[in-house]
C-alpha cells in the first residue's frame, strides 16, 4: 500500500485519457473535417449508389412516358428502360451505369435523377433532412405522331429528319436512322459491355445522332439562304425579272465552269430558277451579294453558331466567311465549305414560314417534381430576324411554287398550303458517293392561321440518280408524312 | 440506506454511513441499455424492409433475460460492484448484435448474428460463473504460474491448425473457430500482476541514472525481455501484430504502474521500437500495412481501387456528423471483415461522429471505472489486475479505433463487444466480471472500515 503506486495509476490513467482524446480528435478530423474530400474521392462509390437508388424521373413524349426504371435487385438499383427506344433514341440518348449519360438524359440529369436543388419543396430542406428528392420529369415538345411519321419514312435508310414549330421554335421530331435501342446500355453487366462495344463498332454508326450531330453540305436547300440574301441585299428585286446569268456559269477567277441538270436556266428570273434549282444563277447570286452579306444571312439563319442547346449541344453549321469568288459561288449553292445540320436547315425553313424571324429550337417544353408540379418551363426564347418580312413573304411564294409545280411536288398536301425546297448534295472523292438526298420544307394548315411546322429531310443513301429530283423523290414524302401527321393533330 | 451497526464519531462533520450500493441505478441502466439495443435492432428493419424485424419481441426478451440474470448475479454475490460496469457491458453487446445483424442484411448467405448471440450468451454465462464462484480476487494470486502456462499453450495452440487469412490465430472445432489468444489475454493479465505485485521492491531497486533516466539493473532486466521474445515470437509465429502490441503495451503499462520507474517506460518503448523497426522492414505484410497508412489512397492513385482502409476512411466521412440512420449506410463496401476488425466504420457511417464519440465515451467509461478501482484497492495485485484489465480494453481500443480510422497503422485485432467474434465476447465479458468483483471488493472493504 504505496501512495506511489496511487500516482503512477493516476498516471496511466492520464496516458489512457490522451489515448481517449486522440481517438476523438482523429474521429472528428476524419467525419468532419475531411468527411467533404473523401465524400468525392472518384473511388468512393456512395455517391454512384445513392444515384442509383431510387427510379429515374421519366422523359415524357405527348403526355406519355417513353422512359421506365427497372429495380435490378443489384447494389447499383435501378436501372433505365426504354419504351419504343430506337424511335426515341435521338432524343432521349442513353443513361448508362457504367458509361454515364448523354443527350436529354445528359443534361437534363439533375432534374431525372433527383439532385437538382430546383426539386426540393423547400430551399434548404435537403440540408436539414439529408434526403434525396425523387427524379423529376422531362416534359418534351415532341408531337409523337410526327416523330413516328419521320421514323417510319426513313424506314430501313440512313438518314435524320428534324421538325420544329415555326412560330416557337419547339422541336416536333427527331429522327435519326439507323437508330438503336439505349435499353440494353442501361447496366453495368456483361451484356451492357458487349452491347456497348457492339454499338461502336457498327460500321452505320448508330449512336450517332444525325439530326443534330452531324452536318452535311445542304446541296440545293441553301439555295433558299441564297435567295434570301439576294432579296434583302437588293440583288434581286423583282422575282420575275431576268437574272443576267449565263449557263454554264465560269467560276470567277477560274476556268470552272458550272453546268445545271436541267434546261432553261440562262437569265432565269429567280422564281424559276429557285423552282427548277438552277445551280449557274444562284452561284451568280451568291458572287453578286458578296461575301459579307452572304455570310450575314447565313448567320443570321443560325449558321456558324457554336452554342446552340437544345438542351444538348448541336453541331455547328458552318457557312466559311474568307471565301474567293469562286469558292463563294460554290459555297452558295450550299457545296464547297458549308455544311448543315438538318436541325439548321429545318430552322431555315421555319424562319421563312415565321415572317423571317429565327426563334431557337428547344426539346424540353418544362419540367416537373414527381407529383406534377412544375419547376421549371422553357420561357419565351430570343428572336433572331434572319430576313426582311417583305423578303420572307417572297420566298414563302417561292417555296410554295417548289412544290405547287416544281421539283418538289411530292410534298403536297391537299387542303394545305406547303412551301419546299429539294436538294441534293455531292460528296466524297471526285464526288463519288451516293448524293445526300434533301428535302426542306414547311406547312399551313387550311384553318391555320399561322405555318404549323418546317420540317428538314435528309437521306444519306437515296437510291436515284445523281439530280435533283432525288431531293424531291426520296426526302420529299418523308417530309410530307411529317407535315401531315403535324397538321393533323 | 443507513446500517444499525455503524458508529457516528463526533469529530466527523457528517454521520458516516454505509454507502449505497447502488444495485437500483445499474438495473435502471441495464432497461436503458437493453431498450437502447432494441430501437437499433427495429431502426435497422424499419430502414431496410420497412417493418419491424420479425423477432425483436425475441431478441429484447433473449438480451433482457441475459442482462437480468447477470444484474442478479450482481445483486447476490457482489452488491457493492461499481453500477456502469454491466450495463455498458450489455449496452456495447447488445449494440454489436444490432451492427453485426445489420451487416447480415447486406450479405444474405453469411449470417453471423445467430453465431455471435450464442456467444454472447455463452459470454454472460461466464460472467454469471465468475461473478459466482469467484468470492475474493487474491484466490487468483495463488494460480499465477497455472495462468502463464495456460497462456503460452493457448497462444501455441494455433500455431498447429492451418492459417487462416494469412494469420495463425484461430483453431477450428466442431464447426467454431476460436481465437485462444483472446482468452490469453487475461491470464497474461493476471499472471503479470500476480508476478509484479511480489516482486516489485527488487524490480524498483534503480541501477545507473543516465541523464534523467532511472535504468533498471542488469539483473532484473530478465522479465522484460522474456515478455519482450514473447511478443515477438507471437509476432512472427502467428503474424498478429495486434496481440503482440497489446502484450508488450500492457506488460509495459503495468511494470510502470509497478514500480513508478520511468526508466522501464523508456526501455519498453525502445525495445517496442526496435521490434516494429525490424518487423516493419521484414515482414511484407507488416510493412503494407504502414505504407498503407501513409497513404491509404495510393491503390486508387494506382488504378487499383480503394482498399480497406480508404473504404473504412469514406464509410466514416460518409457518416459526418450525425450519422445516415441504421440501415442506410454502405459500409458493406469495406467487404472482408466489415463486421469483425472494421465494425468500428459501421457505426461511425451509420451513427455519426456523435454515436461514434459515445461509443468511444463507453469504453472510457468502463477503463475509468476499472482505474478506480485499482486506485480504491489495497492489495496490490488488486490493484494490478484492475489496472490490467482495464488497460487491455483501453489498448485494444486505441490499437483497433485507431487502426480503421487512419490515427496509426493497422493491425487486426476485435472491437472489444462489439466485433464478431466469439473468443473476444467471453474474454470480453470475463473482464468485465473480473473488475465487478475488484470493485466490489474496493467497495466492501471500505464499508466495512466504516462499520466497523
Amino acid at each position: 500500500m504505496t501512495d506511489s503506486m496511487t500516482r503512477h495509476i493516476r498516471l496511466a490513467a492520464a496516458f489512457c485519457t490522451l489515448l481517449l482524446l486522440a481517438l476523438l480528435v482523429n474521429a472528428t478530423r476524419v467525419q468532419v473535417f475531411q468527411s467533404r474530400t473523401y465524400d468525392d474521392n472518384i473511388a468512393n462509390r456512395r455517391q454512384t449508389i445513392a444515384r442509383y437508388d431510387q427510379p429515374r424521373g421519366a422523359i415524357l413524349v405527348g403526355g406519355k412516358p417513353v422512359t421506365g426504371s427497372r429495380d435490378s435487385g443489384e447494389q447499383l438499383r435501378y436501372e433505365r428502360t426504354y419504351r419504343n427506344g430506337p424511335l426515341y433514341a435521338p432524343v432521349t440518348g442513353f443513361a448508362s451505369q457504367e458509361y454515364g449519360t448523354t443527350l436529354l438524359e445528359h443534361s437534363e440529369d439533375g432534374i431525372l435523377s433527383g439532385t437538382d436543388s430546383m426539386l426540393a419543396p423547400f430551399p434548404l430542406w435537403n440540408d436539414l433532412t439529408r434526403a434525396q428528392n425523387p427524379g423529376g420529369n422531362v416534359v418534351t415538345t415532341l408531337n409523337p405522331a410526327a416523330q413516328q411519321a419521320a421514323y417510319a419514312g426513313l424506314g430501313t435508310r440512313t438518314g435524320a429528319v428534324a421538325a420544329i414549330e415555326p412560330s416557337t421554335g419547339r422541336i416536333l421530331a427527331l429522327v435519326s436512322t439507323p437508330s438503336y435501342d439505349p435499353g440494353p446500355l442501361s447496366g453495368n453487366g456483361r451484356s451492357a459491355n458487349r452491347s456497348w462495344a457492339r454499338l461502336n463498332a457498327d460500321p452505320d454508326k448508330p449512336m450517332l445522332n444525325r439530326a443534330v450531330r452531324q452536318t452535311y453540305p445542304p446541296g440545293s436547300t441553301f439555295k433558299v439562304v441564297t435567295a434570301a440574301a439576294a432579296l434583302d441585299a437588293g440583288v434581286v428585286t423583282d422575282l420575275d425579272a431576268a437574272t443576267n446569268s449565263p449557263d454554264p456559269y465560269t467560276l470567277p477567277g477560274t476556268s470552272t465552269t458550272l453546268t445545271n441538270e436541267g434546261d432553261g436556266c440562262v437569265d432565269a428570273p429567280l422564281r424559276s430558277a429557285f423552282e427548277w434549282s438552277c445551280n449557274t444563277v444562284f452561284a451568280k447570286l451568291g458572287v453578286d451579294v458578296g461575301v459579307r452579306d452572304m455570310s450575314g444571312t447565313a448567320e443570321a439563319f443560325g449558321f456558324n453558331d457554336a452554342y446552340v442547346k437544345i438542351p444538348f449541344s448541336v453541331s455547328p453549321s458552318t457557312f466559311d466567311t474568307t471565301l474567293d469568288k469562286a469558292q463563294l459561288a460554290l459555297s452558295s449553292i450550299g457545296q464547297y465549305n458549308t455544311r448543315a445540320t438538318p436541325l439548321q436547315m429545318a430552322m431555315v425553313a421555319a424562319a421563312v414560314a415565321n415572317g423571317g424571324q429565327v426563334r431557337e429550337p428547344y426539346l424540353v417544353e418544362r419540367t416537373t417534381r414527381r407529383g406534377g408540379e412544375t419547376v421549371s418551363t422553357a420561357g419565351s426564347r430570343p428572336v433572331r430576324q434572319a430576313m426582311h418580312p417583305a423578303t420572307a413573304v417572297q420566298m414563302k411564294e417561292l417555296m410554295e411554287d417548289v412544290v405547287t409545280e416544281g421539283t418538289g411536288t411530292n410534298a403536297a398536301i391537299p387542303g394545305a398550303t406547303v412551301g419546299g425546297k429539294t436538294g441534293t448534295a455531292q460528296h466524297g472523292i471526285g464526288n463519288s458517293g451516293t448524293p445526300y438526298a434533301w428535302f426542306v420544307s414547311w406547312a399551313q394548315g387550311e384553318r391555320d392561321i399561322e405555318p404549323k411546322v418546317a420540317v428538314a429531310v435528309v437521306v444519306e443513301d437515296a437510291s436515284a440518280d445523281r439530280s435533283d429530283i432525288s431531293g424531291g423523290g426520296d426526302a420529299a414524302p418523308i417530309a410530307k408524312a411529317v407535315m401531315e401527321a403535324v397538321l393533323g393533330s | 440506506m443507513t446500517n444499525a451497526g455503524t458508529t457516528v464519531t463526533a469529530d466527523l462533520p457528517t454521520p458516516a454511513v454505509r454507502l449505497p450500493r447502488r444495485r437500483g441505478i445499474e438495473l435502471t441502466l441495464i432497461v436503458v441499455a437493453v431498450l437502447l439495443s432494441v430501437y437499433g435492432y427495429c431502426a435497422v428493419g424499419l430502414a431496410k424492409n420497412g417493418t419491424v424485424p420479425p423477432g425483436a419481441a425475441g431478441y429484447g426478451a433473449g438480451l433482457g433475460v441475459l442482462a437480468l440474470l447477470a444484474h442478479i448475479a450482481v445483486r447476490l454475490r457482489a452488491p457493492y460492484a461499481d453500477p456502469l460496469l454491466l450495463p455498458i457491458g450489455v449496452l456495447l453487446n447488445g449494440l454489436g448484435l444490432v451492427l453485426i445483424y445489420r451487416l447480415d442484411l447486406e450479405t444474405p448467405g453469411d449470417r453471423a448474428a445467430p453465431t455471435q448471440l450464442v456467444w454472447s450468451t455463452l459470454g454472460v454465462t461466464f460472467f454469471i460463473v465468475v461473478v459466482v464462484a469467484l468470492r475474493d480476487h487474491r484466490v487468483l494470486q495463488r494460480y499465477a504460474y497455472v495462468c502463464v502456462a495456460a497462456a503460452l499453450v493457448l497462444l501455441t495452440l494455433p500455431v498447429l491448425f492451418p492459417a487462416v487469412n494469412g494469420a495463425r490465430i484461430w483453431i477450428r472445432i466442431a464447426g467454431f473457430s476460436i481465437q485462444p489468444g483472446e482468452f490469453a489475454k487475461v491470464l497474461l493479465a493476471v499472471f503479470f500482476a500476480a508476478y509484479l505485485a511480489a516482486n516489485r521492491n527488487a524490480l524498483a531497486y534503480a541501477g545507473r541514472r543516465v541523464w534523467r533516466l532511472q535504468l533498471p539493473t542488469g539483473r532484473v532486466l530478465g522479465p522484460i525481455v522474456a515478455i519482450w521474445l514473447l511478443s515477438v515470437g507471437v509476432l512472427i509465429l502467428e503474424r498478429d501484430l495486434g496481440t503482440s502490441l497489446l502484450f508488450f503495451g500492457l506488460f509495459v503499462t503495468l511494470l510502470y504502474v509497478a514500480t513508478g520507474r520511468t526508466g522501464w517506460f523508456a526501455v519498453g518503448l525502445l525495445l517496442a521500437a526496435l521490434g516494429a523497426v525490424a518487423v516493419g522492414r521484414l515482414e511484407p505484410h507488416v510493412h503494407s500495412r504502414v505504407l498503407d497508412w501513409l497513404h491509404p489512397f495510393a491503390s486508387i492513385d494506382a488504378g487499383h481501387g480503394p482498399n480497406q482502409l480508404a473504404q473504412s476512411l469514406f464509410a466514416f466521412a460518409a457518416g459526418g456528423m450525425l450519422g445516415t440512420g441504421l440501415g442506410l449506410g454502405h459500409s458493406i463496401l469495406i467487404g472482408f471483415a466489415a463486421k469483425s476488425d472494421f465494425i468500428l466504420a459501421t457505426a461511425g457511417e451509420e451513427l455519426g461522429l456523435a454515436g461514434l464519440s459515445a461509443i468511444f465515451i463507453l469504453y472510457g467509461l468502463l477503463v475509468e471505472r476499472g482505474y478506480r478501482a485499482g486506485l480504491a484497492l489495497r492489495d496490490p495485485f488488486g490493484r494490478l489486475l484492475a489496472v490490467g484489465l482495464a488497460s487491455i480494453v483501453a489498448l485494444q481500443v486505441f490499437v483497433i479505433a485507431g487502426g480503421v480510422t487512419g490515427l496509426i497503422p493497422l493491425t487486426g485485432m476485435a472491437m472489444p463487444f462489439l466485433a464478431q467474434g466469439g473468443s473476444s465476447v467471453v474474454t470480453n465479458w470475463a473482464i468485465v466480471a473480473l473488475l465487478i468483483r475488484l470493485s466490489d471488493s474496493a467497495r466492501r472493504q471500505y464499508d466495512i472500515e466504516v462499520a466497523a
